[in-house]
């Protein structure tokens, strides 16, 4: 953490890698050496000289020295922050907010349903829970994608189902020839058989639509909305609590979110109908 | 009707029946046998009068459409315990899809003439038929719209290119 969180630490880019179309992520290094700790599900302001300021989650592993994040190129900053090279440098501001529940998670069955770039802020969860299997139940990954293009992290995804103890599920809405996997809404791969939904601690992360079909779908399972927790995104400034800017009724997103358990968050969804 | 005990089982053992009487279990176990279909195999035809519908043991299939002079589009596939096909229910009992095996698949294959003639003269049977068949359509006709939703993309897709700009802080995916 920065000593005044108003003030971008300065960090090199060491790697970018291209992921999609649209969406890179940069290997970053403090300047001043170190490392740099966060807890999965805490976002960075990341600092384009010049161009800007974005909130953006780690997406890396929180055991390794190096920060991680996946960008998709949506606006004038993303823009500028996916073409960034080796050398260049970036502002560092954080880590923010409130992280995924993982200590709540040991000794019960973990659900992660990813949609879109929302695998992101999910990887860290799965570098977490890989480097402590023992203290986690049976742990599936729900992830759906646009096609198979939109696959995120695809083949270390595709490793770490044959390997690493972790039942990987991908969908796509729209198949190529090629494509041997499912196709269909992400929710459609949910099943009792996975998980003891009574013991389950779900972890959503995508656009809302997604999340709220996929709480429903959870909810019909019997994963109650005590044990859902989901990552909200809002306009942000400070990232600190003090702007305002990220108000999602009573609450701040930077402050206490962006993971929030869903009955916590429900009556403040931007999506009909949850 | 002589039925095999195994078939009664595994009619009693699908989420679909479990919890039906004994009687209707073992009207449906008359109409069903056990099939396997290899990798790439059609378990139905697009147009092809609706002969079986299936319940899936094991394995993937893709439900495709087919639209002439492109490649099929697979637009679902469906899994362990789900249903293959309902056209057999609603004449003319025209099959909406081609049906593929992705992979080795297991199946209990129903017959849908034989099961159709069970449910006429037992409406008891084909109540509880309907009552357990409707809330499968309607999953799948609720999961077909979300699909249709692109619940994935960022609404950045269905704006206007943003302008390059000069600014700090804001963020949204
Ligand atoms: C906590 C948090 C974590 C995040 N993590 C990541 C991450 O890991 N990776 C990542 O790529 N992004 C992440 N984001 C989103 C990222 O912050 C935004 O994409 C970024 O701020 C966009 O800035 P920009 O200047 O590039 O684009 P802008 O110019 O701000 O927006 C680009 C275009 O997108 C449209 N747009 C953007 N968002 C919305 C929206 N929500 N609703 C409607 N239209 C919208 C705008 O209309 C505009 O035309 C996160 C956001 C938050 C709050
Ligand atoms: S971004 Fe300023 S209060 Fe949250």
């Amino acid at each position: 953490m920065t000593a005044d969180p108003m003030i971008p630490m300065p960090f090199r880019v060491v790697r970018q890698r291209h992921e999609l179309r649209n969406v890179v992520t940069l290997t970053l290094e403090p300047e001043a050496g170190g490392r740099f700790s966060f807890q999965p599900g805490q976002f960075n302001m990341l600092y384009h000289f010049g161009m800007g300021e974005v909130p953006i989650s780690v997406s890396g592993d929180p055991a390794k020295r190096r920060l991680r994040h996946t960008i998709r190129s949506v606006g004038a900053v993303t823009h500028a922050l996916t073409r960034l090279r080796k050398g260049d440098g970036v502002g560092v501001r954080g880590p923010f907010g409130a992280p995924w529940p993982l200590a709540e998670a040991e000794g019960r069955d973990v659900v992660l349903a990813a949609g879109g770039l929302g695998m992101a802020p999910l990887r860290p969860v799965l570098y977490a829970v890989m480097a402590r299997r023992e203290r986690y139940g049976r742990v599936t990954l729900y992830y759906g994608a646009r096609s198979p293009a939109d696959i995120l992290y695809r083949k270390q995804l595709e490793r770490w189902g044959k390997r690493r103890g972790i039942d990987v599920r991908i969908t796509v809405d729209k198949a190529t020839p090629a494509w041997r996997g499912h196709v269909g809404v992400v929710t459609r791969l949910m099943s009792r058989e996975h998980f003891a939904a009574g013991n389950t601690i779900a972890m959503l992360c995508g656009p809302e639509v997604m999340m709220r079909f996929s709480a429903q779908t959870l909810n019909r399972l019997g994963v109650s909305d005590g044990r859902i927790y989901l990552s909200m995104e809002r306009n942000m400034q400070c990232g600190i609590g003090l702007c305002g800017h990220c108000q999602l009724g009573p609450t701040f997103i930077c402050r206490d979110g962006p993971v929030y358990r869903l009955d916590e968050v429900l009556p403040l969804m931007k999506v009909r109908g949850l | 009707m002589t039925v095999d005990r195994l078939m009664i089982e595994a009619v009693a053992a699908h989420p679909l029946f479990r919890d039906l009487p004994a009687a209707e279990q073992r009207a449906i176990a008359e109409c069903t046998g056990e099939t396997v279909f290899e990798d790439g195999a059609m378990l139905m035809r697009q147009g092809d009068q609706a002969e079986h519908f299936y319940l899936i043991l094991y394995g993937m299939v893709a439900l495709e459409l087919h639209v002439p002079g492109r490649a099929p589009l697979v637009v679902e596939t469906l899994g362990k315990d789900e249903v293959v096909g309902w056209s057999w229910l609603v004449p003319p009992y025209d099959a909406q899809f081609d049906a593929r095996a992705v992979g080795m698949v297991r199946v209990l294959a129903i017959d849908a003439a034989c099961l159709r003639e069970k449910m006429a003269r037992d409406h008891t049977l084909g109540f509880v038929f309907y009552q357990r068949f409707l809330p499968v359509i309607a999953d799948r006709l609720h999961a077909a719209r979300v699909q249709l939703m692109d619940i994935y993309s960022h609404p950045a897709d269905y704006a206007e290119a943003p302008s390059a700009g000069k600014k700090r802080g804001k963020g949204k995916r």
